[in-house]
């Protein structure tokens, strides 16, 4: 598909520097699917769906600076959903987030809540100002904090709110990788699932800019079991944009 | 029933994956060698690390994809590895390289180790290299020279299709020393946004491939196969079994297949066994059908 133009309809602040971007547009939500953000003239950037007509965005580069640009009545492009999102599970559920990578889980949170899973989440942000979506993850369960300067919670990585003997039907993650990997080991991987940020180009399963081995976060991912990532360079490998391997 | 000798690499069957497909990474190079592809060609490697053209760098049009990736790559410095991962999917691993002059082709391919070499003198969008030298028999046919004197490995030309006479630019690789051509590369093309007036891609234009343009590339692939002593290798808009005969029946040795991939990551072990029961009703074999068109 060619991208689909859509127009902004409201910019929320949810921190410093992460904000929502809702258009007159609704996509079907399935959540840990991914959009191409297209700034036209910039760049083309993968996005989780952070409600079915909004993505959620950290200022982190030019693409994404770019976009802070925008205001309501601008436009941008916006194709797909692509990938496989998350596989809905039900029973004692964990979301752990850190960063903007609560964006995809707070759509999943609502969805699984909505099948009567129970559900906890750990949230992880730099700064008490900077944890996204914490009234979104505190209406569906518990909420667990940490903070990487102990303003509020837990003082440092969300990893520490995590013991080695959870014991959830499944686990969701989304985060920094580095984060995702402590996850990994120290969960039950086969029960944990995982959404992965990597550099993407086509989207569509055809180039192998994205891929993590064999593995094409695009088509195969975003998310993807633990088990799985276990056998790859997941958490140690990822390529940059000219496809050097580097470390994470 | 499918197995064939191709410039001296023995293959289990005709049908390899294209350049710049799923060919950066040594494990999705394996992947596809695992999912029975009888060979598989690497992305397209240069002297230094190159980022490629901003995004849009692919897009899905009515008729196919464009692309303008701008040949990302991590250098051949950084490639054997590669290769060396790919080798374990215990097919062929052909190279493709680009440079802007014969001496960097040579320096490439002087210091990958292949099991072949496939020349990208045709990418339709990367200034200084691929059609800016492709379109030029004299260029094609010097450095396709300059890599056969360097290198023992056998060499294919990968051809662009934009060109008035594609036979031309495949009798110079032929002339230059070439044991097989691969036609065709993309077609030049170009999609804009009608909201803003903003061309999509990043580089603004492209490459057209997939479903649109196969009969492009079979018109190529019949009119090299009449001129040429060296194989064709067909190439461009297969997405199934019979696309594949068709171009063995205009004239391909062999073929590759690229943007169908994205699709159908199994589509080799999908095509193998339906060719097979083809050929086996009609009482065919490879070298039958091979050229069949020409003589019909």
């Amino acid at each position: 598909m060619k991208p689909v133009n859509v127009i902004i309809t409201k910019v929320v602040d949810e921190t410093p520097t992460i904000r929502t971007f809702f258009f007159d547009t609704s996509f079907e939500l399935i959540p840990g699917r991914f959009v191409m953000v297209w700034i036209r003239g910039v760049d083309e950037i993968p996005m989780a769906l952070s409600y079915e007509n909004a993505i959620t965005v950290q200022k982190v580069g030019p693409a994404t600076s770019a976009l802070f640009e925008l205001e309501e009545c601008d436009s941008f492009g916006i194709r797909g959903p692509y990938g496989t999102g998350f596989e809905i599970k039900n029973g004692s559920i964990m979301l752990i987030a850190g960063g903007v990578g609560a964006a995809p889980l707070a759509p999943l949170a609502e969805k699984i809540s909505s099948n009567g899973a129970k559900i906890t989440t750990l949230l992880g942000a730099r700064t008490r100002d900077e944890l996204l979506f914490r009234e979104r993850f505190e209406s569906v369960g518990e909420l667990k904090v940490a903070t990487d300067d102990g303003s509020e919670g837990e003082h440092g990585y969300v990893t520490e709110l995590l013991e080695a003997q959870e014991n959830h039907d499944q686990i969701y993650c989304c985060g920094p990788e580095i984060m995702m990997k402590k996850v990994l080991d120290i969960v039950e991987p086969s029960r944990t699932q995982l959404s992965l940020h990597r550099y993407i180009k086509c989207g569509i399963g055809i180039c192998g800019a994205c891929c993590v081995d064999g593995l094409r976060v695009c088509r195969d991912g975003p998310v993807f079991s633990g088990d799985v990532l276990k056998k790859t360079e997941f958490g140690v490998f990822r390529r940059n944009e000219c496809g050097e391997r580097v470390r994470v | 029933m499918l197995s064939l000798t191709l410039t001296g690499l023995k293959l289990e069957n005709p049908l390899m994956l294209a350049a710049g497909i799923m060919g950066t990474t040594g494990g999705s190079l394996k992947r596809i060698a695992e999912c029975g592809a009888g060979a598989v060609v690497t992305k397209s490697i240069g002297l230094e690390p190159k980022s490629g053209h901003s995004n849009p760098s692919m897009v899905e049009v009515d008729c196919g994809f464009l692309n303008a990736m701008g040949l990302p790559n991590p250098s051949y410095k950084n490639f054997q590895d590669e290769i060396d991962t790919a080798r374990k999917g215990s097919v062929p691993v052909i190279a493709s390289i680009f440079g802007g002059f014969a001496d960097e082709f040579s320096e490439i391919a002087k210091a990958l180790d292949a099991d072949a070499f496939e020349l990208n003198v045709s990418c339709p969008h990367a200034h200084g290299y691929g059609t800016d030298i492709g379109t030029d028999p004299e260029l094609v046919e010097d450095i396709t020279h300059a890599v056969k004197k360097a290198i023992s490995a056998p060499v294919w030309v990968k051809l662009t299709p934009n060109v008035t006479d594609i036979k031309s630019t495949g009798l110079a690789a032929q002339r230059g020393g070439a044991d097989a051509v691969v036609a065709i590369n993309t077609v030049r093309g170009m999609a804009i946004d009608i909201e803003t007036g903003c061309p999509i891609l990043g580089n603004r234009f492209g490459g057209l491939s997939g479903r649109a343009i196969k009969p492009v590339a079979i018109k190529c692939v019949f009119d090299l196969y009449e001129v040429l002593d060296i194989p064709v290798i067909g190439v461009g808009g297969i997405s199934d079994w019979r696309d594949a005969v068709e171009f063995i029946m205009a004239g391909a040795r062999a073929v590759q297949i690229g943007s169908a991939v994205g699709e159908n990551i199994n589509i080799f072990q999908d095509i193998s066994p339906c060719m097979e029961a083809f050929m086996a009703e009609k009482q065919w074999t490879l070298d039958d059908i091979y050229g069949m068109a020409h003589e019909v």
